[in-house]
This record gives structure tokens, sequence and C-alpha cells, in this order.
């Protein structure tokens, strides 16, 4: 059985590009975790300008690394004994919807719910919600994602 | 279904996933999916499960791999349905 800290330990991120901070839940039909924007984070000094915002291209993000790719990984672990850990992943959609604004130091909890996972294309629904259980952002991302040679 | 109905259903899958620059003209049994129709490869994905519903079918990774031109995949549609 794949703990959630091997899943985070696999993640191909790091500062200031890492939006996963812990994995509360993950199983082959979705995966739920959360991430605390700290705000420190460089693009809070340009988006917008003194007055920081969290950009939907960032939120996105998150949404694609808590519910893509830790779903992912763990779909491939399961799948593949052999899986060394390094991974080719690239986003190929995403479609995404924005209702509430997300301030510096806000935790959100993202929910995925996986769409399918064929011939290495991962497609989830996606929801991000913020410390009030109120809706962020929701959508349908979708990547491609498998054993490779890059971390 | 005939075969050339087969062949008309898959292009109808095909056209919705080609790039703005790509005519749906253009297409015919020979053409290459990603290298002469610039289809990327989650857009291949996509294509597939498409085929896998309209022709009511399933297919294989390795059958995926084999799909490299409009012909291999009708080929394998053919292989499927029969």
């Amino acid at each position: 059985m794949i703990t959630t800290k091997e899943i985070l330990n696999l993640l191909p991120y790091s500062d200031p590009f890492l939006f996963v901070d812990e994995i509360k839940e993950v199983n082959d039909q979705g995966c739920e975790g959360v991430y605390r924007f700290r705000e420190n984070l460089p693009f809070y000094r340009g988006h917008f300008k003194e007055q920081p915002v969290t950009p939907g291209v960032i939120l996105t993000e998150c949404c694609a690394q808590i519910g893509l790719v830790c779903l992912g990984i763990y779909l491939l672990l399961n799948e593949e004994q052999t899986f060394s850990g390094k991974l080719q992943i690239a986003m190929s959609s995403a479609e995404m919807e924005f209702l509430k604004a997300t301030f510096p130091n806000e935790e959100v909890r993202v929910v995925s719910e996986k769409v399918y996972f064929r011939f290495s294309k991962l497609k989830c629904k996606v929801k991000m919600y913020n410390s009030h259980n109120e809706m962020v952002c929701k959508g349908t991302i979708a990547g491609m994602i498998k054993p490779g040679q890059h971390a | 279904m005939s075969k050339e109905d087969r062949y008309q259903t898959l292009i109808g899958i095909i056209k919705p996933y080609l790039p703005d620059d790509i005519s749906a003209d253009s297409i015919n049994r020979d053409s290459h999916l990603i290298n002469e129709l610039n289809i990327n490869s989650a857009n291949l994905v996509d294509i597939v499960l498409d085929v896998e519903d309209a022709f009511d079918i399933t297919l294989e990774n390795e059958e995926m791999d084999d799909m490299q031109t409009v012909g291999d995949a009708l080929n394998i549609i053919e292989s499927k349905v029969n």
C-alpha cells in the first residue's frame, strides 16, 4: 500500500511552484488534499500591484497538482510494479470556472474525481474550497502522465 | 455499417481534433495522425475513446501504439467489429 507521504516525495515540483501540503485521501477514484498559499509567494508582488490575489492560473495549477498529479502517481504506483518514480507529465487541457478570490495565507482544499485514466491520459473533475467551505473554483483538467526519464 | 461508412465515421471523429491549420479535406488513409495531421497525444487518446464509443469496441495499449495512420486505425476497427 502506498502512503500519501511517498506520493508527496515523488511530486516533481519544488518551491516556489509546489502547491501541495498534504494529501487527506486518495483512492482509484480521486484525491483530496490541502495547500496554504504562503504570503511570500513571488507572484503576489505583481498580481496585483499592492493588492495580492492568487491568480487563476495558480489556482488551476494547485488543482492539477493535487487533483491530477497526486492521483496519477497513486494510479501509476498501483498499476506498474516496476515504476521507478520518474515521471513524464504534461497538462493537456483545463476548463475552469473561478467563483471566489483567494488571498495570501488562505488554505484551500482540492477534491478531484476521476473521469478516466486511459492510454496515459488522466482526466478529472476538480473542485477547490476555502476554509469556510465555499467553492473557490471548479472545472475539468486533463493531462498525460507516464513513467519516464525526467524526474 | 459498410466499410466505407466506418471510414466516414472515423473521419467524422477525427475532424474536431484537427488543428486550425489542417484542412479536413487533406485526410486520407495514409495520413499520419501525429506527424501529418498534427494531432497531439492527449487528443489522440480522446479520438480512441470516441472510436470505442462509436463502434462499441475496446482498444488495448498496444493497439493504440500501432495506430499511426488513419488506415491503421481503420484496420484495427475492422478487426474488432467483425
